[in-house]
Parts: structure tokens; C-alpha cells; sequence
């Protein structure tokens, strides 16, 4: 193709992701540099029958003036990235040299907002993806061993976790282990504790957003899966057995290597969906036990007063985040395409 | 496959159906259980004292005179006027899929045929794009869209949605394309044809499939979202998953969570029926990347 052709037919969609992506990334960054201006006091001479008084008062017009003259607040450098709300130097540094041992300085470090997040999110991402994986390929290994007619059914409500709107569909779980909903009902039967509630206990409710990510997320490695036991090779399987391989053996040797480029694609979707993980701290109501960094950012920009900075520097984090955990396919897709060209 | 299935031994067999009982009841269940909740009142469907209640509907017999109300669904479209956000989301998905596809088959065609080093960057960089959670975008949208004064109306959001589906969208139709034969838009080309008119007259026709699959995937990025439509649309646009988050601070404290639960299963019906019409698609869609590496 023609360079001047691919540059026509490539331009609406370059401008859109330009003009939607890429400058916010760049307006992001710069706004986390910025912090919002601070009043502009003006000291006011009282005088009176007593004697001067000098009082503070806020200027108005002059913080007003200010604003609209820098919009982006005054600069501030690493100031916000290094505060209480992000990455909290100072606290971090407190908290290292007077703990006790790893587990106290853990445990305090889980108190400071970004780290709290942080710490979830990870978790989050790190127990949800191999689960879903390993959910979905049994899915697939127990559908595909169904009868042929029932399959386009059972696929259909496979499917149905995942298709749902992610805020929707935690809520539904979430009103079902309510204390007062079904399965809230069953947890405390199955615990005999009358006062057992997910809403309360922050344990509880890690648990329950975890498998609500991996009710969320199976359908996904399931449906791949599926897909790739239809394009086992027969011939080799028969191979084996003629062989004298076991069933066992057949599923190692045959099938699970055939499956091995699609663990590796469902293990990098999954990856990039999960540190999202976002939906679910909503409608669970679940942000006093556990907050994600989209969360963080989403709270910073929905308060009363708009952090504009605050989440700006949270969302460049995030996405510091978000290459280092795709960094090792980057690496690869560059070398793959380094050795085919 | 079948001599196979005839060997099974039968204790795998009853493992491998249990397997999928299980997960059938997980994987439904909640949706149909919260389909026939929405027809009780709260008493009924969060019952501290009986849980049989929800099924037998005895709170909602002494409420309203009949084992089944259809109290919260018109509390919530008539009274808390979820028809406007039913609205919105309508008007935003159109334009969202039809914007999302015309610059994506342009972009996608463009990038399958093209042999330079440039396309693979490009793709690459939208592999990125696509990796980024798009709330950390909307500090970047704010401040601009207050500025301008373009906050809070939907064609904003269409077309913050439409960027954001962009790299999915490439990336997708992009492997699609690769699968049309490349032979087939060149002899249009020597017989005189331009590059559009190639695109135009030959490649059109035999895309279909591919362009309804992406579609799909595009009309469910922006019906599914929650994180940018709930930033940038105010309170008289918002869309149906939004409002329904705001139901959740309005009304649990009013006692009307009903309202919510109605407005979710409305929102999940249209979902129901688009899986069931377009599975084959969706499925395929899943595996396109996938499958072929």
C-alpha cells in the first residue's frame, strides 16, 4: 500500500485517538506537576476607637484573577506524586524506620491511601487471573464433552457473566449476599453465626470481589478455550492412544501444549482487565476494605471538590502500572517482529 | 471425538456433569433469581426473617393484594424517569457503533494491507492505548471539556467513547482484513481501479462478518460503560448504567432499592436478547485474536 493512501485511510482514526488519548495522557501529566492556586490572603488594617487590629482576609477578586491567568494551578513539581494520597515519602519513610518487623510495616503500610489501593488491585489481578484461567479451561474441557445438541445452550449462559455490564452484574451478586439476601442467608446457615455479614468484614469482602472477578472473567477463558479443544488435531490424539497413552496422558501431551499460545493470550487480556478492576468496589459499597487505583481516581474526580491533580497523579501511576505489567509482551512482540523483518 | 466420548469411564462422566451443573447454577442463576425478584417488594426480596418469602411473595401479597408487583419497574421508568437514560444510552450506542465503524474500517483495512514498519508501530501503540484503564484519561478530559463548555452533553461522550473504542476496534477489524485475500482488492487495482475504489466496490461486499462481530463488541463497550459516561455526562444525559449507580445513593436510603433492582433487570433484558440472537458472532469475535496467534 501506498504511503499517501495509508495516510487518508488512516487519518480519521489517528485524529481520534490524537486529539482523545494520547493529548489527555500528555494533559494528565501535565496537570499532576500542578496544584490548584491557594487563596490569595491580603492583610486588613481594622482601625477603630480602640486601636489597629490587622486581620487575614481572602481576596476574592485577586484569587479569582489568579485562577483564570493559570488555569493549571501553580507548579509543583513531584509534590503531589510525594504527598499522603500518593506515594507518601515521608510516611513510607516514618513507618520503615519505627516498625516492628515486615508484617507491622505492611500492615501500616496498608493504611496510607495509595498503597491501600495499590495493595488490592495487585491482589486483585494476581488471584483472579490464573483462577479464571484454570475455571475456564475445566468449563471448556467439561463442555466440550457434552452432547452436541445441548452446547449452543450451555455456551449462551456461559456467556452470560461476562456480556453483563460489569456494575450490573456485581450488583446482583451483591444483592444476593446481602445479609438479608439468599446467599447471605446460606453463608450464615453454612457458618451458624447469626451476625455473619460480607458487608462488614474486610476478609469477607476480598473474597467476595475476587469471585466475583473470576464469575466475571471464566466466561472469557472458557469461550478461548473451547475454541481451541475444536482445533486439537485429531489425528495426533489418535496417535497417542494407538500408543497406548492414558487419558492423562493424552490431556498433557497433546492438549495442553496445543493450548499453551492461548493461556499466554488469555493471561494478557486478563492481566490488563483486572488491574481495571473497578465496578465491582461501587456496587459492592466495598470502599471502606478495599479501594483499586480506578477507584482512587474515580473518588478524587467525583468528590465535592474536584482533585483535578490528585487523580491526575494517581492515573499517571496507574498507567506507569499498566506498561510494566505489559512490558514483557511489548519486549516480545518487538523482538518477534525484529526477527521477521 | 465420538469413539472417545463412548470410552469415558463413568466416574469421569459424573464428574464432568457436575462440573457443568455447578456451572450452569452459577453462571444463571443469578440473573433469573433477580428477574423474579424484581417482581416483589423489598420486604420480600431482602428478607431478614424468611427466605422462602422471595419465592412464595408473602410481604408483597400484603403489600399490594397480589403475589407480584410491578411496582419498582414503574417506579423506576416513570417515576424516576429511567426512559430518559434508556433514551440516552439508544442515541449513544447508535452513534458510538456507527461512528466507531467507519473510521475503523478505513484505519483496519489500511493497516492489514500495508507492508511497512509504520503499521506494526501503529498497532503496537494501539495495543497501549487499549491497555490503559480509560478512567485515568478523564482528568485529562475535564478541565478542556469545562473550558470549552462541552461537559456534560452526549455527542461529548460519543465521541470520547468512539477514541476509546478505537484501538479495539482497529485491532479487531485489522485481523478480519488480513483474512481477506489480498489478491482480491490487487486485480481490482490492475484492472484501473484506485485504492478506494478497490475498497469501495470489492472489499466492501465480502466484509460483512467481520464488521457485525466488531460492532457488536463496539455497541457493548459503550452500553457497558460506566467509568467515562458517569464523569461526563451530567445528571439530564446520563446514560442507563450511571443512573443506575445513582439510584443506588438515592434510593437505598428512601427504601426503594426496588427501583434499582427493576432498572437492572431492564438494562440486562436487551443484553439477553443480543446473545442469544448473535452468539455464533460474539464467540467467533472472542477467538479472533486468539486463535490465529
Amino acid at each position: 500500500m501506498k504511503h499517501s493512501a495509508f495516510f487518508w485511510f488512516v487519518l480519521p482514526s489517528a485524529v481520534a485517538m490524537l486529539l482523545f488519548i494520547f493529548f489527555p495522557i500528555i494533559s494528565v501529566v501535565v496537570q499532576s506537576l500542578h496544584s490548584a492556586h491557594e487563596q490569595v490572603i491580603i492583610e486588613v488594617e481594622n482601625c477603630g476607637p480602640f486601636g489597629c487590629t490587622t486581620a487575614t482576609a481572602i481576596d476574592q477578586s485577586a484569587t479569582a484573577a489568579l485562577r483564570e491567568d493559570q488555569p493549571l494551578g501553580r507548579f509543583a513539581g513531584l509534590e503531589i506524586y510525594k504527598d499522603r494520597n500518593h506515594l507518601a515519602v515521608e510516611q513510607v519513610g516514618q513507618i520503615w524506620s519505627d516498625s516492628t518487623g515486615i508484617g507491622n510495616f505492611i500492615d501500616r503500610l496498608m493504611n496510607l491511601p495509595f498503597y491501600k489501593a495499590m495493595g488490592f488491585t495487585l491482589t486483585f489481578t494476581f488471584v483472579v487471573t490464573p483462577l479464571t484461567i484454570v475455571l475456564g479451561f475445566i468449563v471448556a474441557v467439561a463442555v466440550n464433552s457434552a452432547a452436541k445438541a445441548i452446547r449452543g445452550p450451555l455456551i449462551f449462559f456461559s456467556l452470560l457473566p461476562m456480556m453483563v455490564t460489569p456494575l450490573i452484574g456485581s450488583l446482583i451478586l451483591f444483592w444476593m449476599v446481602d445479609a438479608r439476601g439468599i446467599l447471605g442467608t446460606a453463608l450464615r446457615w453454612l457458618a451458624d453465626d447469626p451476625g455473619l455479614s460480607v458487608k462488614a468484614d474486610t476478609g469477607l469482602m476480598w473474597i467476595m470481589l475476587m469471585v466475583y472477578g473470576v464469575w466475571h472473567s471464566a466466561p472469557f477463558a472458557f469461550i478461548v478455550y473451547y475454541a481451541g479443544l475444536q482445533t486439537v488435531n485429531t489425528d495426533t490424539l489418535e496417535a497417542a492412544r494407538i500408543d497406548g497413552a492414558s487419558r492423562w496422558q493424552q490431556i498433557r501431551h497433546v492438549v495442553i501444549p496445543h493450548l499453551l499460545p492461548l493461556t499466554t493470550f488469555i493471561a494478557l487480556m486478563q492481566l490488563m482487565d483486572n488491574f481495571r478492576v473497578f465496578e465491582p468496589i461501587v456496587s459492592f459499597n466495598a470502599s471502606a476494605h478495599a479501594t483499586s487505583l480506578s477507584w482512587a481516581i474515580y473518588n478524587d474526580l467525583g468528590g465535592e471538590t474536584q482533585q483535578l491533580s490528585s487523580a491526575a497523579a494517581t492515573s499517571v501511576l496507574t498507567i506507569i502500572g499498566v506498561a510494566i505489567l505489559l512490558s514483557p509482551v511489548l519486549i516480545r512482540t518487538w523482538r518477534d517482529y525484529g526477527k521477521a523483518a | 471425538m465420538a469413539s472417545q466420548a463412548q470410552k469415558r469411564p463413568a466416574a469421569l462422566q459424573v464428574i464432568l456433569i457436575a462440573i457443568l451443573v455447578i456451572w450452569m447454577i452459577a453462571a444463571a442463576f443469578p440473573f433469573f433469581w433477580t428477574l423474579w425478584g424484581s417482581f416483589k417488594v423489598e420486604g420480600d426480596f431482602f428478607s431478614l426473617a424468611d427466605w422462602t418469602n422471595v419465592l412464595t411473595g408473602e410481604m408483597t401479597t400484603r403489600e399490594t393484594g397480589d403475589a407480584f408487583t410491578t411496582e419498582g419497574y414503574s417506579g423506576a421508568w416513570v417515576q424516576e424517569e429511567f426512559w430518559k437514560a434508556a433514551w440516552n444510552s439508544t442515541l449513544v450506542c447508535l452513534f458510538v457503533v456507527t461512528i466507531s465503524l467507519t473510521l475503523g474500517t478505513l484505519g483496519g483495512y489500511a493497516l492489514a494491507r500495508s507492508t511497512y514498519r509504520y503499521a506494526f508501530w501503529f498497532l503496537l501503540i494501539a495495543l497501549i492505548f487499549r491497555a490503559m484503564p480509560p478512567i485515568t484519561l478523564v482528568s485529562g478530559y475535564l478541565p478542556v471539556f469545562f473550558q470549552w463548555n462541552i461537559w456534560g452533553h452526549l455527542p461529548t461522550a460519543i465521541i470520547v467513547l468512539v477514541a476509546i473504542n478505537q484501538p479495539f476496534t482497529l485491532w479487531m477489524l485489522h485481523s478480519f482484513f488480513k483474512n481477506i485475500p489480498q489478491d482480491l482488492d490487487e486485480s481490482a487495482m490492475v484492472d484501473g481501479c484506485t485504492r478506494f475504489q478497490a475498497f469501495r466496490h470489492v472489499i466492501i461486499p465480502v466484509m460483512w462478518p467481520g464488521i457485525i462481530t466488531t460492532g457488536l463488541f463496539s455497541f457493548l463497550l459503550a452500553y457497558n460503560d460506566f467509568a467515562v459516561t458517569a464523569m461526563i455526562l451530567d445528571k439530564e444525559n446520563q446514560t442507563m448504567v450511571p443512573k443506575i449507580a445513582s439510584f443506588l445513593g438515592t434510593t437505598q436510603t428512601k427504601g426503594n432499592v426496588m427501583f434499582a433492582v427493576a432498572a437492572v433487570v431492564s438494562t440486562t433484558a436487551p443484553l439477553f436478547l443480543l446473545i442469544m440472537v448473535f452468539q455464533r458472532q460474539i464467540v467467533s469475535g472472542l477467538t479472533a485474536g486468539a486463535v490465529k496467534g
